[in-house]
């Protein structure tokens, strides 16, 4: 078994949003929707200010509502790493997922079905990184597979805090924010 | 201090969540309206003995028009669908996780009951089209001469009728991540608002039917042609108290419920406030207040005590009101909903 | 000098290189690839460097079934290590932006009312060639002047030399890091260079004025920084602004704008009256530094803090943890450092700060960069000018190294010292670059010609009477980029897809005007390739594995002083020159000496500008992949200030300048990460060009509101950080 996720460093990404153009180009997301996306939290007063900057996508949930409401199987938990995925020719376009989903991962594709991120799984069994990952100029994001103990995402789980997005939701998010 | 900022501007997401426009509060107060109209129709052939069914209101009258509404709803759910022609899939497989593909099953049973339970009466109701079609009169006849039969339609309706109007509610109750949906009470609710919305239409009919002076002349102009048409006998009036007690019972329930929402809301994790916080306060409240609340429950609700006191004469408007409030509550709950979010948990 | 590393590197490289050098000349037809990424069918890949800034980095260009498809970074490139920043990554936008230049364009009506005529090459190459021969015959060569900015340039450089002017500039001098290079010219007797010589990579204590990377998206320098923070690096920033840099340091110094010197000033004071520099090097490299020590006896945290804001405790807390950890600390030069006029004697400070920590020349501060030995195409001799450049007549701004486009533009428009007549515009967008769009358009105005060569109808391009419209950089060859960098290397840039309208490349126009003004002896090759193959071969390199590869790395050098690279200063004392005796020649301050900025109007706001990650400058607006990231700019105003005012979020307004200037409708960003007396914009919204229909009118332009600017006495900079602005709502 293997079970994919994200390990995100918030201390090195700049939030320059490379990550989303790259997902745009790798997966021709249509103009004016994004798989992925940036958020900025800042807290304090000036100057004692905090940022926070994330990376965000669909968490590829261990316990997915969007694959739970969808009524025909088209949203589905592949079987290699546990990805969420969409199949197109099985979406009506109900969009009980993308109301299910806390993160707003989720939007209707220009030609009608739902779509969102898919871990780059085509890239992925090609053994390369998610294009996101791939080309992070900070090397801030961080893929693999969590059942295995030796692999990076592991070891700095198990080496550094972090935290999911959300957890409160109940969906057991997979990409983790190191802090 | 907390600034976040979202940089994302993805259309039916951002700023919230705008999936649903007006077709699925339709479709769910429709799909209530036919719920609460089939638990009624079953529970008069249960109760019942045959002659007294006959020319009753919930008798054929509410089957038919449950089917016709049904089908408008079916219509508004299909509008909202984005990848139409895939809407077959829906019967390729049964999700048990999935309150849509129940819903998908249920709408397909939902049919073979309500013209079941039309077509048991249908030829003492409305004789003009038993004479065109005599296949009619068999098919009554077949089912009444059989009252386990008849029993089993009634129960089947019963059944799913409940199983409908409270799956419209479950729909939106099992998506979590809108806070102010996600809660049990949502399938009673819609349960209890289907049926005051029925009993409401049924009522207004008889209502509409009942010979009165003041009646407009337009009416009685429309029943004249309908009869002739028809060649139907009169409904019988002397359901009408009845049915407003009913109504007001379930208006009452229905109170209780939303009542409760809130309350369990209210108490429940900051996101769930603020969702509630929405209706009570928020951008929804005006509507909430007047249009649900006010005039569709609390208003009919005393009209019609007023009529049980035979203080005032029965009138249309409880009717209206009720039927306006409840697909209000459904444009009420599925906009705010859809405003709920679990954002401040983000920040 | 950069010559010294090159001339060492010269000797090593002639022999190593030369034993791989034994390609000749290729075709085109020889189809380059690399390696893919994906392993998609249908894919072809193709690598050549990016050009949506000036960085330069190695890319791959993949190519579906004929269609551009992504461009990822090339793993062979020194400079981005197989990432590109997002603006490169989303550099196919250029190729496909709707609302490119198709054809060649000779205006019809008034100049500036942006009306044209579609006409061939030919056309409009003969009108610009016979306009060109009546300014020569009646002014001299002289008079045609050339702004270029970025490699694209070579060959319009080349033409224009042929031609016989020796007026060009770009404004990545007056505009941009000229201080800077100054500063450390003065101090070091060398630039810091571009990509900059910083070791970020290996710094244990990052000092960022300004600078703000992450935001700043120069790729390599964003790589290092992020290993640096997450090495545990001790980073310091200052900056009025709390930067996204800023988010990740230990030190945040909310630094009143404009008094950066007397920051600087005050560190050295502690640093070196506690005696914390690195004294063996400073006693070793160091020319005047008793003068020089003298110097800073006032200049204590105690007298800084009402200055900068920034409490005493604070900077000698700063300067101790710079001193800690020197010489692995690096102060880092900035880049855009043309803020309010005393920039040369501020990035000074900076050069001297380094020194007194040693960083110069040592791990983690600067290092000894080098580059490969490509020698240049044998050429004619250009004809001899008989008047000298006029950007600076009489060495006004004596420690000027390079032309100041300023210098052109006041010279065309007083017609001294002697007239300017015509305009080549290459790559560069002057109404949005240079200070005060009024002059500019003043200049523009007693012109006879003007020329415009650009991919899409920039607000420089509106008022020209003919517009080139180029090839993007993905559908081109260009000039080699033989890499100034801590490992040499050679990169190619090559053409990926086809130009899709009617768009030429730059080599190609450049030619064929040669030509039509006479000048064809210049350009002896038929097509770029033979040139580039030539450029190749004589380097020893063999052009059909730069091709195929789009890099060829040279061998590394010695990057340290203790490494063997050489400790040897271009000063006239041949050291660190701590007091400036050319300096104190040329009438200015041997030391540093700080003159406090002076303030704006009463109730207004001093306007700062910088960078957004997704876009450079005024080009990447209509890029609808980068637009789609950010489709206009916000004025960032201190909350309290906002609240103040009644302005919140989103809110529109438009910015008024002291000068009454009044801009477009720009959204506020009420924020915690401003000071309450600056508000900042992102540079290069805001655009008025109507051929620009997917950015014309989003956001406001920064460049409109720079009405008045600073003078740099020493180089001519134009400090731009001088304006004030209020606010008003948009109703
Ligand atoms: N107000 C203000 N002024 C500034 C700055 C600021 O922040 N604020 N920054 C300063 C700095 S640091 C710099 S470096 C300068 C930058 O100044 P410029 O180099 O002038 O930058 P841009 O405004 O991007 O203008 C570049 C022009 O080149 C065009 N172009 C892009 N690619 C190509 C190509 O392949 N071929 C051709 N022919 N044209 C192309 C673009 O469309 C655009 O019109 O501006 C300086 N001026
Ligand atoms: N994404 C992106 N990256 C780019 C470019 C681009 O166009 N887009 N252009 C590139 C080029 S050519 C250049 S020159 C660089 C420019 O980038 P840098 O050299 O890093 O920055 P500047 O533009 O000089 O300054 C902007 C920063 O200085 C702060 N600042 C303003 N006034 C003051 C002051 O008085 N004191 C201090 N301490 N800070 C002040 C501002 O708040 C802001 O954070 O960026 C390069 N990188
Ligand atoms: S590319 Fe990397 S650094 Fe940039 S925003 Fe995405 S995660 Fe952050
Ligand atoms: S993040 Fe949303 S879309 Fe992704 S698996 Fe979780 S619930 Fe589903
Ligand atoms: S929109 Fe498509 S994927 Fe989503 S729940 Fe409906 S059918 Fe399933
Ligand atoms: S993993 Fe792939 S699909 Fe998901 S956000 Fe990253 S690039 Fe997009
Ligand atoms: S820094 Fe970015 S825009 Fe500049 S050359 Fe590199 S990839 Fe291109
Ligand atoms: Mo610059």
């Amino acid at each position: 078994m293997s079970r994919y996720i994200m390990v995100i460093d918030t201390k090195r990404c700049v939030g320059c949003m490379d990550c989303v153009v790259a997902c745009k180009t790798e997966n021709h997301v249509p103009e004016g929707f994004t798989r992925d996306w940036i958020t900025e939290t800042v807290h304090g007063r000036f100057p004692t200010t905090n940022l926070e900057i994330r990376t965000e996508r669909c968490n590829h949930c261990a316990n997915p509502p969007c694959v739970h409401c969808c009524p025909t199987g088209a949203s589905h938990v592949h079987a290699r790493g546990g990805v969420v995925l969409v199949t197109p020719e099985k979406c009506i376009g109900c969009k009980a997922c993308l109301a299910a989903c806390p993160y707003d991962a989720r939007f209707v594709h220009p030609k009608g079905y739902a779509d969102k991120c898919t871990f780059c799984i085509h890239r992925v069994e090609n053994g390369l990184d998610p294009a996101c990952v791939s080309v992070c100029p900070t090397r801030c994001m961080h893929f693999g597979d969590a059942d295995d103990p030796q692999s990076g995402v592991s070891r700095l789980l198990a080496a550094r805090p972090h935290h999911p997005l959300l957890p409160e939701a109940g969906t057991q998010p997979r990409i983790y924010y190191l802090t | 201090m907390t600034e976040f900022t979202l940089f994302r501007h993805t259309p039916g997401i951002d700023p919230t969540l705008h999936i649903w426009g007006w077709e699925i509060p339709v479709y769910l107060f429709l799909g209530g309206l036919v719920a609460g109209l089939m638990i009624l129709a079953g529970a008069r052939l249960l109760i019942m003995r045959p002659h007294e069914r006959q020319a009753m209101v919930c008798c054929t009258i509410g089957p038919l028009a449950g089917l016709a509404l049904l089908s408008l709803g079916m219509l508004a759910l299909f509008l909202d669908l984005s990848h139409k022609l895939y809407v077959w899939r829906l019967y390729l497989i049964f999700e048990p996780t999935s309150p849509m593909s129940w819903g998908s099953w249920i709408l397909l049973l939902v049919y073979p009951a309500l013209l079941a339970n039309a077509l048991t009466h249908l030829p003492e109701t409305i004789p003009a089209l038993a004479k065109r079609a005599p296949m009619l009169v068999t098919i009554s006849d077949y089912i009444l001469a059989r009252p386990r039969l008849v029993v089993a339609i009634g129960l089947a309706n019963i059944t799913l009728g409940i199983a409908l109007g409270i799956y419209t509610g479950i729909l939106l109750g099992t998506l979590g991540a809108r806070p102010l949906w996600s809660s049990a009470v949502l399938g009673p609710l819609f349960l209890f608002s289907g049926l005051s919305t029925a009993a409401a239409l049924l009522h207004g009919i008889l209502v509409f039917t009942t010979p009165d002076a003041e009646r407009p002349e337009f009416a009685d102009f429309l029943l004249s042609l309908l009869a002739r048409w028809s060649q139907a006998r009169p409904l019988d009036t002397r359901i009408a108290p009845t049915l407003a007690q009913a109504d007001n019972s379930f208006l009452t329930i229905e109170l209780a419920l939303l009542g409760l929402l809130l309350i369990g809301h209210l108490s429940s994790t900051a996101v769930h406030q603020q969702a509630a916080w929405l209706l009570l306060t928020g951008p929804y409240a005006a509507v909430f207040w007047i249009g649900v609340i006010g005039l569709g429950i609390l208003l009919p609700l005393f009209l019609q005590h007023l009529e049980l006191q035979h203080r005032i004469r029965h009138t249309l408007a409880p009717s209206l009101l009720v039927l306006t409030g409840g697909l209000v509550l459904r444009f009420v709950l599925v906009n705010a909903g859809q405003a709920s979010h679990w954002a401040a948990m983000l920040n | 000098m950069n010559a010294l590393s090159r001339r060492r590197f010269l000797k090593i490289s002639a022999a190593t290189v030369v034993a791989a050098g034994m390609a000749g000349r290729s075709s085109r037809a020889l189809a380059a690839s690399a390696t893919p990424s994906g392993g998609t069918a249908g894919v072809r890949t193709i690598p050549t460097f990016c050009d949506i800034c000036f960085w330069k980095c190695g890319a791959i260009a993949s190519v579906r079934d004929g269609q551009l498809w992504k461009i990822e970074g090339n793993p062979l490139d020194p400079l981005c290590q197989g990432r590109l920043c997002p603006r490169g990554t989303g550099g196919i936008g250029a190729h496909s932006d709707p609302d490119r230049l198709r054809a060649p364009l000779i205006r019809t009506h008034e100049r500036g009312e942006e009306k044209w005529q579609e006409v061939t090459w030919d056309e409009a190459l003969d009108y610009i060639a016979v306009r060109m021969k009546q300014i020569a015959a009646a002014h001299g060569p002289e008079a045609m002047a050339l702004f270029s900015h970025g490699i694209g340039g070579t060959f319009l450089k080349h033409t224009l030399k042929a031609y016989g002017t020796p007026n060009m500039a770009a404004p990545s001098f007056a505009q941009c890091r000229g201080p800077r290079d100054v500063g450390f010219r003065l101090t070091f007797g060398d630039d810091v260079g571009s990509p900059e010589r910083t070791d970020i990579a290996n710094t244990d204590c990052l000092v960022l004025i300004g600078s703000h990377l992450g935001e700043n998206m120069h790729n390599t320098q964003v790589q290092e920084f992020a290993t640096a923070v997450g090495r545990g690096a001790s980073i310091i920033v200052v900056d009025p602004r709390f930067s996204v840099a800023a988010s990740k340091a230990k030190f945040y110094l909310p630094i009143k704008p404009g008094t950066d010197l007397a920051l600087l000033l005050a560190w050295m004071h502690v640093i070196v009256t506690e005696k914390l520099y690195d004294a063996d090097y400073v006693a070793k490299h160091g020319f005047g530094f008793e003068q020089f020590a003298a110097s800073l006896t006032s200049y204590t945290p105690e007298w800084a803090f009402p200055e900068t804001g920034i409490d005493p405790d604070t900077i000698r807390a700063t300067a101790r943890e710079m001193a800690r950890h020197h010489p692995a600390t690096l102060v880092h030069p900035g880049r855009h450092v043309n803020w309010n006029g005393d920039d040369a004697q501020r990035s000074r400070a900076i050069a001297l700060l380094n020194a007194l920590l040693g960083s110069w020349g040592r791990k983690g501060g600067f290092y000894q960069p080098s580059s490969m030995d490509v020698p240049a195409y044998p050429y004619p001799p250009y004809p001899k000018s008989g008047r000298s450049k006029l950007d600076n007549p009489d060495h006004k701004h004596p420690f000027a190294h390079e032309a100041l486009t300023t210098g052109i533009r006041d010279a065309t428009i007083t017609g001294k010292p002697y007239p300017i007549k015509g305009w080549m515009v290459y790559a560069t967008n002057l109404l949005h670059a240079l200070p005060n769009e009024a002059e500019t358009i003043r200049a523009i105005q007693q012109l006879d010609l003007l020329v415009v060569v650009d991919v899409i109808p920039s607000e420089t391009a509106g008022w020209a009477d003919v517009v080139l419209p180029e090839s993007t950089y993905l559908e081109r060859f260009d000039d080699l980029n033989p890499e100034y960098f801590r490992q040499p290397f050679l990169g190619l840039r090559q053409p990926v897809v086809d130009s899709p309208h009617d768009q030429k490349p730059n080599w190609w126009i450049a030619k064929k005007l040669a030509e039509k003004l006479g000048l064809g002896a210049y350009y002896p090759w038929q097509d770029i390739e033979e040139y580039l193959a030539h450029r190749v071969t004589a380097a020893g390199l063999s052009y059909p594995e730069l091709k195929q590869k789009g890099i060829i790395l040279g061998q590394r050098q010695p990057l340290y002083f203790d490494e063997g690279a050489p400790a040897e200063f271009d000063t006239p004392s041949g050291q660190i020159e701590f007091y400036s005796l050319q300096l104190e020649k040329a009438g200015f301050d041997p030391v540093p000496r700080y003159t406090p900025p002076a303030a704006g109007p009463a109730g207004s706001f001093r306007l700062l500008f910088g960078r957004a990650p997704m876009h450079s400058f005024s080009r990447t607006q209509s890029n609808r992949l980068l637009s789609g990231l950010m489709s206009e700019n916000t004025v960032w105003l201190n909350h309290t200030a906002a609240t103040r005012l009644g302005l919140k979020t989103d809110d529109y307004v438009r910015l008024r300048n002291q000068d009454g200037v009044l801009s477009n409708r720009i959204k506020v960003k009420a924020t915690e990460r401003i000071r309450p007396d600056c508000v900042y914009m992102v540079h290069g919204f805001g655009h008025t060009s109507r051929g620009l229909r997917h950015a014309y009118g989003k956001g406001a332009s920064d460049a409109q509101l720079v009405t008045r600017y600073q003078t740099d006495p020493l180089m001519g900079g134009t400090g731009m950080n001088v304006n004030f602005v209020t606010l008003e709502p948009e109703v």
